[in-house]
């Protein structure tokens, strides 16, 4: 039988390896936001949103073309994904409640763990191939696939904290039920539905693996969709395994401009999702 | 007087009135419907479509080499159009097993910290950062390992645990920086969050009356925490694992940043290796023919299949562990 001293410094002991455990993980987190702050503060310069890259070995050059390029990709995404997830999302909440509703559900669930690359496949098959290149819309195409399964199960959860009685009360007034979905259950949810948008918006900004062989890279503006198209994350990638010090240094002030992109859209989906709270 | 049946009749009689009238039936209500549920068909048709495009790309190189062929060969011979998958296999389960090992314990002891000891205003705070950390691009993920941890593997770290732990054939071989190792601790940075928030929602789903009442018999926190709380949320844990998992063997950018990059086999951690995502990554672009191109995407589609599996097997053990216990306190 162990006696209390020993039971009590166990639970001591296991209550300070957890919080130790805290701080381990806070390690990384610190190190990754101080460096990318600190290595990537120096590059900060105005041209350096407006440039396109400079070639090893001369002074200056930007990454205004990826920067636009990859709102580009990611608005051609959300033209095709907002609708399709918003929607199933929609379709999940309010007629989700049969065997179909369950399949839909696990299949979008599922989906949300299938490996981003894989996507980038997929896209590269159904875009890439037919067109015999490499293009924006690709590179739009796979971000959308990635968005739908993640935005259709939160606009499910944020459409079915709708009350029932605005819906019964729209009902009771005589109002078709498509007119009581899209005016009051979906007016009702809109703040929150927006926030979700911004958070999957945010996701996408970031994904480099599908981009790498649909929309590829470019080192020149593009605004055509059916041209290969520069983006912040794959010109990160390119800087950062290059053998050159100075283009590491952009890898570093690229990175600090997309986290501050990332940052911004996911801090705007919660003051947004807070404001809808009061 | 009326008959029984009559008055039943009599009182049902409102309630028919929409059934015969079904020409009221609202043309648009019909369109609504009929376009939700297209949408909904939409989330079945995505994935169909993944499926088969990965097969009908894929599927030519897998038949060219016979798919035992391909998982067991472990050449990889672009110009000879050799295909053995091997390698990569071997890279993603042996930087995952390390994910894993080093990520799980750090994670459920932080979501049992922060659902059971922490005070609730630390877990307010703290549940920022970590969701911080869940939002970093895996790009700046892997060039934060290239250029911070794997200079931090290559003078002390490696060199030290070559010392102390060289008896293992792990911790063997040059200090390279670049390799499994460093490959396995970026991955477990990256799925830390994803088990520890999955872990948080399963333990706040026990029961407080579980943990009241080893505490009244006199159990201290941490025994109550054992005896209670963990063997409740023993499958959802696993299934928050699993998922964790799955974001591991799936990550591209990172893995392909800090792995080396080289279709090897090897029994250390230190040494240089590949995965499947990082392969795909690397030469999916400049794929040299048809055939390449379609093992690559052979490839994708063993990654599919398995992430798919363990996220199925993953999801029904967070939902049962949802539902209640599945195994009453050993």
């Amino acid at each position: 039988m162990k006696t209390i001293g020993v039971r009590r410094a166990v639970n001591r002991l296991m209550t300070g390896l957890c919080a130790l455990a805290l701080a381990v993980a806070l390690v990384p987190l610190v190190s990754l936001l101080w460096l990318v702050i600190s290595r990537g503060f120096a590059g900060l310069s105005f041209s350096f949103f407006t440039a396109i890259p400079a070639p090893v070995g001369e002074a200056g050059g930007g990454v205004g073309n990826a920067i636009a390029g990859t709102l580009y990709i990611v608005g051609i995404a959300c033209l095709i994904g907002v609708p399709f997830g918003v929607g199933a999302g929609v379709y999940l909440a309010e007629r989700g409640d049969t065997r179909l509703g369950d399949a839909v559900r696990f299949i979008a669930e599922v989906l949300s763990g299938v490996p981003s690359i894989v996507i980038g496949i997929v896209a590269y098959a159904l875009v890439v191939i037919p067109m015999r290149r490499f293009s924006a819309l690709a590179g739009g195409v796979a971000l959308a696939v990635l968005m739908v399964p993640t935005l259709a199960r939160s606009t499910e959860e944020l459409v079915r904290l709708v009350p029932h009685s605005l819906r019964e009360a729209s009902l009771a007034l005589g109002v078709p039920q498509w007119r009581t979905s899209l005016r009051v259950v979906l007016r009702t949810a809109l703040g929150g539905i927006m926030t979700a948008i911004l958070l999957a918006v945010a996701r996408a900004s970031g994904e480099t693996a599908p981009l790498l062989f649909t929309s590829l890279n470019n080192q020149y503006w593009n605004w055509r969709a059916d041209q290969p198209t520069a983006s912040l994350t794959v010109q990160i990638f390119n800087y950062a395994v290059s053998p050159y010090t100075e283009w590491h240094d952009k890898a570093w002030t690229s990175a600090l401009i997309l986290l501050l992109l990332v940052g911004s859209l996911a801090l705007a989906g919660r003051l947004l999702s807070r404001r809808r709270v009061r | 007087m009326q008959t029984a049946s009559e008055i039943v009749t009599a009182a049902r009689e409102p309630e028919r009135a929409p059934e015969s009238a079904p020409a009221r039936v609202n043309v648009p209500d019909r369109v609504w419907s009929g376009g939700l549920l297209l949408l909904g068909f939409a989330v079945l048709a995505v994935a169909a479509v993944i499926v088969a495009e990965l097969v009908r790309i894929g599927g030519p190189a897998i038949s060219h080499t016979g798919l035992i062929a391909f998982v067991r060969n472990s050449t990889w011979d672009v110009t000879r159009d050799v295909f053995g998958a091997l390698p990569f296999i071997y890279g993603t389960l042996v930087t995952s097993a390390v994910a894993l090992v080093l990520a799980l314990p750090i994670s459920v002891g932080l979501a049992l910290f922060l659902t059971e000891m922490a005070p609730p205003s630390v877990r307010s705070i703290v549940s920022f950062p970590i969701s911080l950390l869940a939002g970093i691009p895996s790009v700046v993920y892997g060039l934060w390992g290239l250029f911070v941890l794997v200079p931090l593997l290559r003078r002390p770290v490696e060199p030290l645990l070559a010392k102390t732990l060289g008896f293992l054939p792990l911790f063997r071989g040059p200090p390279i920086g670049l390799g499994y190792l460093a490959a396995g601790i970026v991955l477990a940075i990256m799925i830390l969050p994803t088990i520890t928030s999955i872990a948080i929602e399963v333990l706040q789903t026990v029961p407080g009356t579980l943990r009241e009442a080893a505490l009244a018999l006199g159990a201290t926190r941490w025994e109550a925490i054992r005896v209670s709380v963990v063997p409740y949320a023993r499958a959802g844990i696993m299934g928050a694992t699993m998922l964790g998992l799955g974001r591991a063997l799936g990550e591209t950018m990172a893995v392909t940043m800090v792995i080396g990059n080289s279709p090897t086999i090897r029994s250390s951690l230190f040494s240089p290796g590949y995965s499947l995502p990082a392969v795909i990554a690397n030469e999916f672009a400049e794929a040299s023919g048809d055939l390449h191109t379609g093992a690559l995407a052979a490839l994708a589609l063993l990654l599919f299949a398995v992430t798919v599996l363990l996220n199925i097997a993953a999801r029904l053990l967070v939902r049962m562990s949802r539902r209640g216990p599945t195994r009453v306190a050993a």
